[in-house]
């Protein structure tokens, strides 16, 4: 099982091959519908971002929130649904994805294009997955509660590669 | 005849208690049927997937935590007897009151925005969708089931021919987990309604996922259905994460009601592993 830490480096991506397991540890940002929806009208409009995401690993999640833990159950959302926002996103330097299921042809050649890489997390894992998480802070759109962009830093935790920066993709049997 | 009372209270109060335990305490059954796929699946990631899942009902429970950080919209089925009479508030109220503390007291997503298209939090997981049925008697039985959206988004209904047979019942089965392939968080359960009306037709399939896993169809030709949809399903060997393997679908649960001479009203709702449901009868 390899080991990988953010921020993700282009020899480390270029190393890592569809079906791949991995343990990340580092740095990752939660964002899906709503945040992706605002962060590409801001790019649209070349706006600044409230996140510098260049370089950096989102993760399409909402997670619950908790009283006496860093995070709540905290596990993917299916990332299809952020397909459309995707190629903006990595041109802006996302470097990596994590959620569940599978990608559009869209995503898969932004994901070839950028040099990127999308991963899946155990999915409806989210009590299981909350161990691997050290810290959660809420760095932007406060206002969109769960929805909201967090810093998550996270300790070995576990994703298979779905899609490559080479565009192999595990679930390309289903296309 | 004489009127039994229940406070609306009481009813608040269960409701909270079963939203609670449906979302942190995997149902028994579903928790057996993943057991035992973990038991047959051969070695490799799909195996350790399946061992996750047995891991995060453990934690979820003993750390009184979402099972899946998705807790859902709250569905409550309620069989109320014409002898109640609800006193010091009515049921719909209490049924909203009881999933909003429930969501606050166990620490659980607010998924639920007030308008489609304006998309405002209503910071309450309410409303709830309330289903009520009258029969006689003096009981109320109350079933809540909180879904997630990733399966409720890949459900699925068609208005067959009324000379429709099993053959087109199974295709639209196999057709709505093709579609959905690995994204809905499979192995799945599949609730499969037939006949009413539309609208009725959709709940029923809901409704059937009420039904423990390990329970056929009392009704000989229903599970025949069912066992038939499972092994058809199956054949897309999607499995867990969509790795392939020994399962693709836990269940199908087969569930009618009678309907119009002209009509075959059919509906699939996709659930996925995570399948949580709790019950109590006041």
């Amino acid at each position: 099982m390899k080991k990988i830490n953010t921020p993700l480096m282009e020899n480390v991506i270029a190393d890592l091959k569809a079906g791949d397991e991995v343990l990340l540890s580092g740095v990752i940002f939660t964002a899906r519908d709503q945040a992706h929806l605002k962060l590409c009208e801001l790019i649209g409009q070349n706006e600044d971002l409230p996140v510098n995401i260049a370089g950096q690993v989102i993760y399409y999640c909402g997670p619950t929130p908790s009283a006496d833990r860093v995070i709540g159950s905290c596990g993917p959302t299916t990332s299809s649904r952020m397909d459309p926002f995707t190629p903006p996103l990595l041109k802006k330097g996302v470097k990596g994805m994590i959620g569940k299921g599978r990608r559009s042809s869209g995503a898969r050649d932004a994901i070839v294009r950028e040099k990127a890489i999308y991963f899946a997390a155990p999915a409806g894992a989210g009590a299981y997955l909350n161990g691997k998480v050290t810290s959660c802070e809420v760095v932007a759109f406060p206002d969109l509660g769960p929805e909201a962009m967090h810093k998550l830093t996270v300790k070995d935790f576990p994703l298979i590669v779905v899609i490559d920066a080479f565009g192999n993709d595990i679930y390309a049997r289903f296309n | 005849m004489r009127t039994r009372y229940i406070d609306a209270e009481i009813i608040k109060n269960t409701i909270k208690d079963l939203c609670i335990q449906a979302n942190t305490i995997l149902r028994p059954d579903v928790l057996e049927a993943i057991k035992e796929l973990y038991r047959r699946e051969s070695d490799g990631f799909a195996k350790n997937m399946l061992g996750a899942l047995i891991q995060n009902a453990d934690i979820a429970r003993r750390d009184e935590l979402a099972l899946c950080q998705d807790t859902g919209m709250v569905t409550v089925f309620i069989t109320v007897g014409g002898d109640v009479f609800i006193r010091g508030g009515n049921i719909t109220e209490a049924v909203n009151e009881g999933v909003a503390a429930a969501y606050e007291e166990g620490h659980f997503r607010k998924s639920v925005v007030a308008d489609p298209l304006l998309r405002g939090n209503t910071g309450t997981n309410t409303p709830a969708i309330v289903h009520i049925d009258v029969i006689g008697g003096d009981k109320l039985m109350i079933a809540v089931m909180p879904k997630g959206f990733g399966s409720e988004n890949k459900s699925r209904t068609i208005m067959l021919n009324p000379t429709a047979g099993s053959d087109e019942i199974v295709e639209f089965c196999v057709e709505t987990v093709k579609l959905a392939g690995p994204d809905a968080c499979p192995p799945y359960v599949l609730g499969v309604g037939l006949g009413g009306t539309m609208e009725q037709c959709a709940s029923l399939a809901k409704k059937a996922l009420l039904r423990p896993l390990n329970i056929a169809s009392s009704k000989p030709h229903l599970a025949e259905l069912e066992d038939r949809i499972k092994k058809k399903v199956n054949e897309l060997k999607i499995g867990v994460m969509g790795l392939g393997g020994a399962s693709t679908v836990l269940a199908a649960v087969v569930e009618t009601t009678p309907t119009h001479i002209a009509g075959l009203p059919m509906a699939v709702n996709l659930s996925c592993h995570a399948l949580r449901s709790a019950s109590a009868v006041i």
